[in-house]
């Protein structure tokens, strides 16, 4: 269970990349940016002991159960996992999106600016979506009103919240579609979105998230909708944004790829909890929790050519009514009865590897060493 | 577009002409003639009468002056109102149906749409079970029903607004109720289903991460794409609110085209009844065409004219 390297890529149009060493390089400069920088780095979000959960016919759906994580100021945090593990629900909860009912926010704050965003009115609310918190949606073709020229709904979200006048409105738009790379900026504003292709409106849709100059960036699965030239692109687009602006991206996705391009630190879910975070070499090079070792095991990898994909084994937990103890302990290959029982404590592996697993207590080190 | 118009006003002649046809294959297919009635027996007196009408030469010359009569819109006398022109019919009836139409037609868009949004927009409370009890009644009720009801109730018992006639906005109240009710019931529910799909979209989900504020998000981003398939029924719901007021009008006593309507086809009138069906045919097809017009402006996917594809 040791040994895992960089399984940066899971694409293949980023593979030349990593296979010429680029991966390799980058990691050691993010960890060097990250490390150094991370004491003087002031929390722009914090989520503590988060639970949401969906009433359903069949039941409350327990979506996710106690996440807590941080968010430094511009960084970029990637949170992994497979489908239904929490990781949506958790962006729409941050962005005040969980329509109340069928959710219910049962325990936890997110605290934004020493405000807690779940606490707050819908109008106090309004006033920070859009301007200090943005999201960017999965599929760029349903994401944009068909109805609206582009140029309306790029601008009406700062005439809505800074009150500008229509023209400096409509420079700031054409100075966002400048930024995210598109042309003509000026004859662009007055057409419909089928006018665009689907990496095209993706970039429109990141111009609107960000023209009102958010600290955060919330993107949930940004590329999964893309094909995979114009995927590279658009998290190229990340980068040099996140360069221009400084501002701070939650990146939900399931594809490691993507993780391993542009994130900073990595929080893997898992049945609406987070099991295990780290900074990405970390997560990638030295994954504790089995489950991050399997995903990572799942991953092809164009640099093992005779290994065969490994999958995990099982299907995740029925949230209806989830697992006392940890709910991987059914598909985990290292499962003791404790695990079944009770739930892991957090274990602090370094300043910013922290793992859920009882691995990691002493008695179970003596019994796998 | 200047192309599209084109097109579509060809469409439009042709779909005239061949309504045109059927109606004059129909109304000669009808047995008895306008003079069945006359008290006369005496054949002379019938030729002549049919001489003076054009009605003794053969099918296919009629059918030419038939044609001739739409083209120059003029249709002559009426057969049982010598003294009347068709013209004249026409102009003293059809404003009056329209009027009630266009009234009834604006009433049912606005408090349908209306309706239908506050039941989307609260679903599964009270307001929607309220609306849609009322859209399932409403549709169930038919008009005439609805008329006498309201004139018992309204007017007679309560004596709050004039049973009957057509000469004040006073008058118009229970009429234009009575023909609404359906299309406002239908519209409603319409309104209502595609408003619901309308909210789960993405784009709306989008417009609230904008923090926008929740009239705007209805206003601006979801009533637009929700009113597509209502635009689309608007047409055939205007068929049937013009040939609802016929019914209406007879129980109300307005003096509009309905009751000429229905008469000249029982009196086989025939250049009353080439008259008012050509004329509220091309009516129809008309509003037809401008429902499509308006459907475009409303979709800027839906290409009314030939422009540059996906860039």
């Amino acid at each position: 269970m040791t040994g895992h390297q960089l399984a940066a890529s899971t694409s293949f149009a980023e593979a030349p990349a990593t296979i010429g060493g680029q991966a390799g390089r980058s990691t050691a400069t993010d960890e060097n940016s990250t490390s150094s920088s991370r004491a003087d780095k002031e929390i722009i979000l914090s989520v503590q002991n988060l639970e949401v959960s969906f009433k359903t016919f069949g039941g409350e759906v327990q979506a996710i159960r106690g996440v807590t994580f941080d968010l430094y100021k511009g960084e970029t945090l990637a949170v992994v996992g497979e489908s239904g593990c929490g990781k949506s629900v958790t962006a729409n909860t941050i962005m005040g999106l969980i329509p109340q009912p069928p959710g219910r926010i049962r325990n936890g704050q997110v605290l934004f600016k020493e405000k807690d965003l779940t606490k707050l009115s819908k109008r106090a609310l309004r006033d920070i979506q859009g301007v200090d918190i943005s999201m960017i949606f999965q599929d760029p073709m349903t994401a944009l009103n068909p109805t609206l020229k582009i140029g309306e709904q790029l601008m009406e979200g700062v005439r809505t919240h800074h009150k500008v006048s229509k023209a400096e409105a409509r420079r700031k738009a054409v100075e966002m579609l400048d930024l995210v790379g598109i042309s003509n900026p000026e004859e662009r504003l007055g057409q419909y979105p089928h006018q665009f292709s689907g990496g095209m409106r993706q970039r429109i849709v990141i111009a609107i998230a960000l023209i009102c100059e958010p600290e955060l960036l919330i993107a949930d699965e940004p590329t999964t909708a893309l094909d995979v030239t114009i995927q590279a692109q658009i998290l190229e687009l990340f980068a040099e944004i996140q360069r221009k602006t400084g501002v701070a991206i939650i990146l939900i996705t399931h594809d490691l790829g993507v993780v391993a391009k542009i994130a900073d630190r990595i929080a893997v879910m898992y049945a609406g909890k987070i099991i295990e975070i780290g900074n990405k070499r970390e997560i990638f090079y030295d994954p504790q929790h089995p489950y991050t070792q399997g995903l990572l095991n799942s991953v092809p990898r164009l640099d093992l050519q005779e290994e065969e994909l490994q999958p995990i084994d099982g299907t995740p937990p029925d949230l209806f009514a989830p697992p006392e103890g940890c709910p991987f302990a059914a598909r985990c290959p290292f499962a003791m009865e404790v695990c079944e029982r009770v739930y892991p404590a957090s274990t602090q592996l370094t300043e910013q590897h922290t793992v859920d697993c009882w691995l990691q207590d002493a008695r179970a080190k003596a019994v796998f060493s | 577009m200047p192309l599209y118009i084109l097109k579509r006003f060809i469409m439009m002649i042709v779909t005239i002409l061949i309504i045109a046809t059927l109606t004059f294959v129909l109304m000669r297919a009808i047995p008895g003639s306008p003079f069945d009635e006359e008290r006369t027996s005496n054949p002379t007196i019938q030729a002549n009468l049919e001489k003076f009408y054009k009605l003794d030469q053969p099918m296919p010359i009629q059918y030419l002056n038939y044609l001739k009569s739409i083209v120059t819109f003029d249709y002559g006398p009426s057969i049982k109102k010598p003294n009347e022109s068709v013209n004249t019919l026409l102009s003293r009836g059809f404003p009056i149906s329209f009027e009630l139409g266009i009234a009834t037609m604006i009433v049912a868009v606005l408090s349908g749409i209306v309706l239908g949004t506050f039941a989307a927009l609260r679903h599964n409370g009270i307001i929607d079970y309220g609306a849609m009890t009322f859209a399932v009644i409403g549709i169930s009720i038919p008009n005439f029903v609805l008329a006498t009801l309201l004139i018992q109730q309204v007017a007679v018992n309560w004596g709050w607004l004039p049973p009957a006639t057509w000469s004040s906005p006073k008058h118009m109240i229970l009429p234009v109720i009575a023909l609404a009710t359906g299309p406002t019931a239908i519209i409603a529910r319409l309104t209502r289903a595609s408003m619901l799909e309308v909210l789960t979209q993405d784009y709306i989900k989008m417009a609230r991460a904008k923090g926008l504020t929740p009239f705007r998000i209805v206003a601006r981003h979801a009533l637009r794409n929700a009113l597509m398939p209502v635009v689309t029924i608007m047409g055939t719901m205007l068929a049937g609110i013009l040939t609802g007021t016929f019914v209406i009008e007879k129980i109300f006593a307005i003096p509009g085209m309905g009751k000429y309507f229905v008469e000249s086809i029982n009196n086989r009138d025939y250049p009353v009844i080439m008259g008012s069906t050509v004329f509220y045919s091309a009516f129809l097809v008309f509003m037809l065409f401008v429902v499509d017009i308006l459907y475009g402006f409303l979709d800027p996917r839906i290409k009314l004219h030939k422009k540059e594809g996906e860039v």
